[in-house]
């Protein structure tokens, strides 16, 4: 026969104001099977948890109810305080009396009390039921796959690899470095980007713990956390990368032009090429879409110029498969593609660029050796109108949200014009400033003073042609004015965009993901690098724009937790997972469909005791079981139970009011 | 043809008959961990008043509710019940919830087949931010019940007795 102990919680007033808590205890002692019930100011003091350790010596309990907050509060809390008592620490249940009974039914006392008793009741029915169950170990692969090789994933990878867990960082372009590569100088402290991200990319191709997978992307991702199954796809490079010494002969003989993707199309790179000359690993790969060689099968020339012979026009796509414990992914961003504003003439003006392609130009590596250039002629632009909020915070066109970066990057830029082109004037148009962060108000400061920027509170509602000059008419909200501005060049601060693959990724993943793309985290405030799905982490502005510092801390953040999920040989993982009685089981395989983790197999068992024959049945992995249920519910002969949610369990709770 | 059918089936439900005075319906509420469960405690933290009918009952996802649960309540304690997930698309468990929509699809019609009131048994997704909208539904759903009336003829007790 159960013995029941109940402890009923007054949680200071936040109960005992709205229930009351004596006569829900004398309630409750009218139950047969409770031996023992007392009420509590507080439950989960030491002093109250004290009690519920020495009832249950005393009273020699096998179940205990904790009328309290819930489950979801302090579960764990009490758990704990039952394995303290050398109960098993699942023979408890927590009767939710607080947000479910004394906070939501403040008018009325008669009933919160009413409905208090009868979620003790329930809790009471459902803990004779219970049943011991005991963590599960799982052993743990420790090594962790990285997607995206920009500056989060990047520290992610060497922050894991310092810790001496081996690492795979796969990445989808021929080379590391991300968008910050791209990039000039950094605010606030205009930092030469490549200074200070090329040491780490070249630490990332040296690391012993890492191993780098450029020109590749993820295919499939099975298993669960500490022990996943990654598929990644190597795409042929046409260049064996073992034997190249990357002496750049191919790309300077190969004769077929094609827009730069790491200018933005401002210049022309070969077929066969490396994105920037600073890239790791610093090997050319072939672009199969414009080889002529590949196309035609006229050309070779690559092959014929190199000596070590390392160009193989055969090459195919190859399938890495890899165990992993942990995946960090940092895929990183898109610019926004500034289509819309068409009374802009996006498309139709050349001197219309983007901030990014603004960067380019002003960037010592960049097609324009660090010199802006108009692009319908090449003139060096003295008047440069910056349009901020492209895309940004305008729900008609683009996205509501605020780009973040935006701001400073733009402030930056009139920085770099001014020092580019002395006598060059800068103007801004923009809705706010918003420079919160270390340093940045007092860089938007001294740059107003620096370069003495004209800066236009308002949208720009029109851009139209005057001669070779751009006409800018937008309006100025603090006198109130329409006004027009000369242009030379026109630079739009396009907004930070979600990864066009972020939702194939996160499919792939058995992640979310938001209405905009961006990859969804657990929870906002509290668990803002892990996903809902156990041993992923997120960094960078694949969760939503970030800045270079801010993504760099969640990168490390990122590192942190995955050396914390390797820290130990084996995981606990929690027993409330499906168990199969095989002598219900008839084979029928519905629950084999129904899982959405695989975790269910078919196998086979002597029909009877001694029987040489054989029939199928189902069984669980209860590594891979996550616990949800489907399962139970689909068995038609009812084999299947889910420990801590059996069909006895959840029936006494319906029956016992 | 399912119309006539029903009409030839003694319904479950009794309008003619007054329900005592003070009757209070029992609503069963079986609301998973992650999204329901949750943004029940979120409508607590909150402090959002709705009517104390509801008896909660978690359960890890809403694919593990046996529709056998919902019968069993309606037979036994209930007047009604309410089931409540995650959102499409944001099952816990990837995709639990689209298995509970089509299984409660079918339960749904079962018992309105045998004469039950289809506001009986409700479903809504419910995510773990939605604390109004949980206070929302638990008044809908007691709104509705109270309206049916006390289910009287399928308890069973009044099997029994027969």
């Amino acid at each position: 026969m159960a013995r029941v102990g109940v402890f009923v919680c007054f949680c200071g007033a936040n109960i005992a104001d709205y229930v009351d808590v004596p006569q829900v205890v004398e309630e409750v002692k009218r139950i047969k099977e409770v031996k023992y019930a007392v009420e509590y100011k507080y439950m989960c003091s030491d002093p109250g948890q004290g009690m519920i350790r020495d009832a249950i010596v005393q009273h020699k309990l096998t179940s205990i109810v904790v009328a309290a907050c819930s489950p979801r509060m302090h579960e764990k809390t009490f758990r704990k305080a039952l394995s303290d008592a050398g109960m098993n620490p699942y023979l408890l249940e927590v009767a939710n009396i607080r947000e479910h009974s004394s906070w939501v039914h403040q008018k009325d006392k008669k009933a919160a009390t009413d409905k208090a008793m009868d979620l003790c009741r329930m809790a009471v029915a459902k803990s004779i039921a219970n049943e011991q169950l005991h963590e599960i170990s799982v052993p743990v692969t420790k090594r962790a796959l990285v997607i995206g090789g920009g500056i989060a994933g990047i520290q992610a990878a060497l922050d894991i690899a310092d810790a001496r867990i081996p690492v795979v960082l796969v990445e989808k372009s021929p080379s590391i470095g991300g968008k910050m590569a791209q990039l000039d100088e950094t605010f606030p402290t205009l930092d030469c980007s490549q200074c200070i991200l090329t040491p780490k990319m070249v630490d990332v191709a040296s690391h012993p713990y890492i191993e780098l997978i450029p020109y590749a992307e993820v295919l499939e991702l099975q298993g669960f956390v500490g022990n996943y199954k990654v598929k990644i796809k190597k795409k042929a490079s046409y260049v064996n990368f073992k034997t190249c010494t990357g002496c750049g002969a191919c790309w300077q003989k190969c004769p077929v032009k094609v827009p730069n993707e790491y200018n933005l199309g401002l210049d022309k790179r070969k077929a066969i090429y490396t994105p920037f000359p600073q890239a790791v690993p610093n090997k050319p790969v072939i672009d199969a879409e414009h080889c002529t060689m590949l196309t035609k099968g006229k050309c070779g020339i690559c092959a014929k110029v190199c000596l070590p012979g390392a160009i193989d026009y055969q090459m195919q796509d190859e399938i890495i498969e890899r165990e992993i414990g942990a995946v960090v992914v940092a895929t990183g961003y898109d610019m926004w593609d500034p289509k819309p504003y068409e009374e802009y003439g996006v498309g139709r003006f050349k001197d219309i660029i983007t901030s990014l392609e603004f960067e380019r130009m002003v960037s010592a590596n960049g097609p324009t050796n660090g010199v802006p250039v108009r692009p319908s002629d090449g003139k060096v632009p003295k008047n440069v109108v910056f349009i901020k909020c492209v895309g940004s915070r305008d729900e008609a066109k683009g996205i509501e949200y605020c780009s973040k970066i935006c701001c400073m990057y733009t402030t930056k830029h009139t920085i770099l014009l001014h020092h580019k082109v002395h006598d060059s004037h800068a103007y801004v148009f923009y809705m706010d400033i918003r420079a919160a962060g270390k340093g940045y108000e007092e860089f938007v400061k001294k740059a107003q003073v620096d370069t003495a920027a004209t800066y236009l509170r308002g949208r720009v509602s029109k851009i139209y042609k005057k001669g070779d000059k751009l006409m800018v008419r937008g309006e100025d909200a603090q006198i109130g004015q329409v006004v027009e501005v000369e242009a030379d060049l026109v630079v739009l601060a396009t907004a930070v965009s979600a990864p066009k693959d972020n939702p194939e990724l996160a499919r792939l993943l058995g992640i979310s993901y938001d209405k905009y793309g961006y990859m969804s985290e657990a929870h906002p405030k509290l668990r803002p690098v892990e996903t809902a799905k156990a041993g992923i982490f997120l960094a960078g502005c694949t969760q939503a724009p970030k800045d270079i510092p801010e993504t760099v801390s969640q990168a490390s953040a990122c590192a942190a937790k995955v050396c914390g999920l390797f820290a130990g040989d084996t995981m606990k993982k929690d027993p409330m997972v499906s168990t199969i009685n095989n002598e219900y089981c008839s084979g029928c395989q519905n629950c084999v469909n129904v899982c959405p983790y695989g975790a269910i197999v078919t196998d086979e068992v002597p029909v009877g005791h001694g029987s040489k024959d054989l029939r199928t049945v189902a069984k669980i992995n209860e590594g891979v079981c996550q616990g949800c249920g489907s399962c139970v519910a689909i068995c038609r002969s009812m084999a299947i139970n889910l420990a801590g949610f059996t069909d006895p369990q959840i029936i006494n709770e319906i029956v016992s009011i | 043809m399912e119309t006539e059918v029903k009409d030839q089936l003694v319904s479950i439900e009794k309008p003619e008959l007054v329900a005592p005075p003070n009757w209070e319906p029992v609503i069963m509420g079986i609301l998973c961990n992650w999204c329901s469960y949750a943004g029940s405690d979120l409508t607590g933290t909150s402090r959002i008043q709705y009517p104390p009918n509801i008896r909660i009952i978690r359960v890890p996802c809403s694919s593990r509710v046996d529709p056998w649960f919902l019968i069993k309540s309606l037979q036994t304690t209930a007047d009604g019940v309410l089931v409540s997930g995650c959102h499409p698309g944001d099952c816990h468990y990837i995709s639990g919830n689209y298995y509970a929509r089509r299984r409660f699809l079918v339960t749904k019609k079962l018992l309105n087949f045998v004469g039950f009131h289809e506001n009986r048994v409700q479903f809504s997704w419910v995510s773990a931010a939605e604390g109004p909208k949980f206070a929302k539904v638990v008044n809908k759903v007691t709104e509705d019940i109270k309206k049916l009336g006390p289910l009287h003829l399928y308890k069973k007790e009044n099997f029994e007795k027969k």
